[in-house]
């Protein structure tokens, strides 16, 4: 994490008229919004909203079958992908030893290894660093997926409800995390239910529901005045689906 | 040797065969699968008489001269024990496949990046397939015997011996035999159950 690369050309993220069907079945209909290049985006929304097929479709792991996403001017691919990380909602992580999941990127990636260790101190794992992944638990395991995540130095991070499931302490460490590296410039694209730490750490919202866009904003709009009818149940806690 | 040569062989390239198979989509993979799938049931004495007719005088290969020599007994049993090594192997990765899949995507890894982290992070269990692999070959006897001729001091092996001594009435030599094949088959089975339980242990791979 020492330094980040320029992100002249990843910016703004341009969503156009993205759809995804699967067995027939809509599951992205006509998305369309536009990402700025700083802070934490939030994406929010019930089960089944298409969130993680959306941040997938972003990502560059699943094809749409509609629409187009533009980084810049640089459509998603491998290209683009190649500057991104994604921390996964279930931590899928190398059969191996904690240091050497990361040294794995790192490798991949041709960086050496020596902010490996400081990663594992900053996602206090540090003690951990020689311990088969079998023997970690939930927290620890979404720790070493984000420090592994970071290990590439990204533009762009990817959180598909890394929080979900974990105690306080790991949230925090989480969170204090992705407040650090907000301050490098990489952009946050975060999915959660977690209406409370939307409230603490997002900068603006991307809320979703039956896998339509209902509303975008600046987080403090949102969470004071929100504009559609599903966005104030969902607030409320009555959307559930 | 003829076993652990063959076997050596058989893994070359049964384990990156079955790889493939696992991360790789395409057209009549499922087909290709099937027909592997059935060959670990192949008969032994079928596969060495067609080896047999390959390598015979008259055969295609016959100008090679390899019958009734450990080439022809390797080359048989590389035929009996590359799709067993071939099917195992791709059962076990393709479990590896469903976690790894996304990562190594997200991550941009080249496919071979990808099959030496998926051969190296299901090592152990390889090794356990290596090992049945390898129980095929010491046990087997039809192939052998017909590609080897059963020649003394050059195709003779310890299946095909206990079948001779056996054929002439020399029962205590051919059990003595038997008996140390036993013990080798119940070596390797221990191996493979310390194996298996040491990769729970350390990988739960």
């Amino acid at each position: 994490m020492s330094s980040i690369a320029s992100t002249d050309h990843m910016f703004p993220i341009k969503v156009k008229n993205l759809s995804l069907e699967i067995d027939k079945k809509i599951l992205l209909n006509n998305l369309t919004c536009e990402l700025t290049a700083r802070g934490i985006t939030v994406i929010m929304g019930p089960n089944g909203a298409g969130k993680s097929l959306f941040v997938r479709c972003l990502h560059g792991l699943s094809k749409p079958k509609n629409g187009a996403i533009l980084y810049g001017k640089l459509p998603v691919g491998a290209s683009t992908r190649g500057r991104q990380s994604m921390v996964f909602q279930s931590p899928k992580l190398l059969r191996r030893s904690v240091i050497e999941n990361l040294r794995f990127v790192a490798n991949l990636n041709k960086k050496n290894d020596q902010n490996l260790l400081e990663l594992l101190k900053k996602t206090d794992l540090s003690l951990l660093k020689d311990q088969q992944i079998s023997t970690l638990s939930g927290g620890e395991k979404q720790r070493l997926s984000l420090a592994r995540a970071l290990v590439s130095n990204p533009e762009i991070l990817f959180l598909d409800e890394a929080t979900s499931s974990l105690d306080p302490r790991s949230v925090s460490i989480i969170e204090n995390l992705m407040e650090e590296i907000k301050l490098k410039n990489v952009k946050i694209i975060l999915i959660t239910h977690d209406v409370n730490q939307a409230k603490r750490i997002a900068d603006d919202i991307i809320f979703m529901n039956n896998g339509e866009i209902r509303e975008t904003g600046l987080a403090n709009d949102f969470f004071s005045n929100p504009q559609s009818q599903e966005a104030r149940a969902f607030l409320k806690g009555d959307l559930i689906i | 040797m003829v076993s652990l040569s063959s076997l050596t062989i058989a893994c070359f390239i049964g384990i990156p065969l079955g790889t493939v198979l696992a991360i790789k989509r395409f057209y009549f993979r499922k087909t290709l699968l099937a027909v592997i799938n059935s060959l670990m049931g192949l008969p032994p004495v079928l596969v060495g008489l067609i080896v047999y007719l390959y390598l015979s005088r008259s055969g295609p290969l016959g100008w090679l001269g390899i019958l009734y020599s450990p080439t022809a007994m390797i080359i048989a049993q590389v035929i009996l024990i590359a799709p067993i090594i071939t099917a195992l192997s791709n059962q076990i990765i393709e479990e590896l496949h469903e976690d790894y899949r996304d990562l190594f995507l997200s991550l941009n890894a080249k496919p071979m990046q990808a099959v030496f982290a998926y051969i190296y992070d299901s090592r152990y269990s390889l090794l356990t397939v290596i090992l049945a692999g390898f129980g095929r070959a010491i046990s087997e006897v039809g192939a052998v015997i017909i590609v080897g001729g059963n020649i003394d001091h050059l195709t003779r092996v310890m299946t095909t011996a206990i079948a001779l001594e056996t054929s002439k009435g020399n029962l205590t030599l051919a059990l003595g035999l038997g008996i140390i094949l036993l013990v080798i088959s119940l070596c390797i089975s221990l191996l493979v159950m310390w194996i298996k339980s040491f990769s729970k242990r350390y990988s739960h791979v």
